[in-house]
């Protein structure tokens, strides 16, 4: 169980962040300076809160009220970063073996045993230099589990590598992750990867937590505009409430009807890229008819910028090459689309 | 020719250079840990650098000479550093100690971090980081801080004259020695000690050279 409930005065804003978890993963997810790695590092004990509390597993780690601070070394908790900070004047065997706990009499035979665990067999004397950026990533991993750590942070682990390897580390973590049943804070400034990684994601921004839920109900129902944003909904328009069922987006000019109750609080309406569909019948609910103003090709991909004739913003849409060549779609053309009633997102 | 100047001047050298060992590895490491004063700290720290050294020869002798503050404690016990082997040794100390200071200062501040932090996380203690990965990762530095401490230790002049004189046999260093023969119209002299302090001075400028090219490919972070 881990516990935080903590006020930071910083430069830019105050953190201020309180969230419980419980033998699960959570991801801390927010744009670049929103405070996830000074929360980390609070955490970790190497930045001193203001004032809160910080509770791991029955431990106080920091307590304002009850002067108590634990220095680190005494919090029993693995940090890896995305450079790995593995000690560069000690060979792979070293780095693991120096965070060895003192009360185990036999220390090689453990080092032995993680570097079998963790694929290093044979690169015991090199040097973190002469690693490449998977087998780093792994060694930093051994030697922070090694240490036996009763939560494990980790910041932007992926960031430094190729998209390939990328990947296959990604797999490699979660399934070490799944396995260990342990505490985990994961931070991120990508939703897709939160998304694969965590069971819980929290959404910050300038030092606060916007949204704290499992992965399911934020991207089904985002609620506030600025949690929709940060998870990369850029399709949200203003709206008047019609009815119950049915609101006015005024930024798309579209009338629209929704699958979940619109109450009053409710002031915009979102919809993510990979969700509006082609759709080849006008008629059918939600569907209108947009221009394509312009076209923005990757690699296995369109991104479409669609208007409604009468609307002020814009509406961007993501079409596969296949599905694009299929329907013919050209630049200044008209194109059918549907916003299913179920993908909708009212916001706050 | 009498050979003196030359030992006391590596004496000397060799002693300061000792004693700015330690002391300027242990004033970076205090100093990178510094929350508040950091600057005001660092630039007294520097400034025997900055200042001419005949300003730290004076206030040398305010501190040391017969009415100063150390030296008239010092008086009690029948000690006077002023114009004594000491003299000489604390004036290079004091000039030859920000060299150190500096670059060891330098090599600190580039280690990472976030090492330093993860280090804190697996329990290491604040002396087995000094001890295990702060010095190992700032050898080259710390060979480069100690070579040029000695060679300006062995070349100090201006300080050394006005807290240790000019006694041959006693405080005379190679430095001094040039000085005096010009001074005394002896060029065959001066010319002898010239090139003895050149050949030293190029000998650890050489030395230092290839600690660097030996430290910047071993322990290369890329």
């Amino acid at each position: 169980m881990l516990y935080v409930n903590i006020r930071k005065k910083l430069n830019d804003f105050t953190l201020d962040i309180q969230f419980e978890t419980n033998n699960e993963t959570l991801a801390l997810l927010g744009p670049s300076g929103s405070g996830k790695s000074m929360t980390l590092k609070c955490i970790a004990g190497i930045e001193k809160p203001d004032e809160g509390e910080i509770i791991l597993n029955d431990r106080i780690l920091f307590s304002s009220r009850k002067k108590i601070n634990l220095p680190p070394q005494k919090r029993k908790i693995g940090l890896l970063f995305q450079n790995y900070a593995l000690f560069p004047n000690m060979t792979l065997e070293e780095n693991i073996k120096i965070a060895v706990s003192k009360k185990h009499k036999d220390k090689d035979r453990i080092v032995k045993e993680f570097i079998n665990r963790f694929s290093l067999e044979g690169l015991e004397n090199s040097y973190p230099y002469e690693l490449s950026g998977g087998q780093q990533q792994r060694a930093a991993l051994a030697r922070m589990l090694v240490n036996e750590p009763e939560l494990i942070m980790l910041d932007e682990p992926f960031s430094a590598l190729d998209d390939h390897l990328k990947w296959q580390m990604e797999q490699e973590l979660i399934n070490l992750l799944n396995e260990q049943k342990m505490n985990s804070i994961f931070v991120s400034h990508n939703r897709d990867e939160a998304y694969r990684i965590s069971d819980k994601i929290a959404v910050l921004e300038s030092g606060k937590i916007l949204s704290l839920g499992t992965k399911d109900e934020l991207f089904n129902n985002p609620k506030s505009v600025n949690v929709a944003k940060i998870l990369g909904c850029s399709n949200i328009s203003r709206i008047e409430k019609i009815d119950e069922k049915e609101v006015y987006a005024i930024d798309w000019d579209m009338k629209l009807i929704c699958k979940r109750f619109v109450d009053e609080n409710v002031k915009y309406i979102g919809i993510f890229e990979n969700n509006i569909e082609i759709h080849e019948d006008i008629n059918s609910k939600n569907t209108f008819e947009l221009k394509i103003v312009k076209i923005i090709e990757n690699a296995f991909s369109y991104v479409l910028t669609l208007k409604n004739p009468n609307g002020k913003s814009n509406i961007y849409l993501k079409v596969n090459k296949n599905d694009f060549n299929r329907y013919n779609l050209a630049f200044k053309e008209f194109l059918n689309v549907k916003l299913r009633e179920e993908n909708l997102l009212l916001l706050y | 020719m009498d050979y003196s100047p030359l030992l006391i001047s590596l004496k000397c050298a060799i002693l300061s250079t000792i004693i700015t060992f330690f002391t300027g590895i242990y004033a970076a490491f205090l100093t990178t840990r510094l929350k508040r004063y950091k600057s005001l700290v660092d630039g007294i720290l520097t400034l025997p650098l900055v200042l001419p050294p005949t300003v730290v020869g004076f206030l040398l002798l305010i501190f040391l000479g017969k009415n100063g503050f150390i030296g008239r404690f010092l008086n009690q016990y029948n000690i006077s550093i002023i114009f004594s082997q000491a003299a000489n040794i604390i004036a290079s100390f004091l000039v030859s100690f920000p060299l150190m200071y500096r670059t060891i200062r330098g090599a600190f501040e580039q280690i990472d971090p976030y090492i330093i932090y993860v280090a804190r996380t697996l329990g290491l203690s604040e002396h087995k980081i000094f001890m295990r990965i702060m010095l190992p990762n700032s050898i080259p530095s710390i060979v480069a801080g100690t070579v040029l401490s000695f060679a300006r230790a062995l070349g100090e002049f201006g300080a050394t004259i006005m807290v240790a004189g000019n006694i041959p046999g006693k405080t005379q260093t190679m430095a001094i020695a040039i000085y005096n023969a010009v001074q005394s119209g002896n060029r065959e002299l001066a010319y002898r000690w010239v090139f003895i302090l050149v050949i030293i001075s190029l000998i650890t400028v050489i030395i230092l050279n290839k600690f660097e090219q030996k430290g910047s490919t071993k322990i290369g972070r890329e």
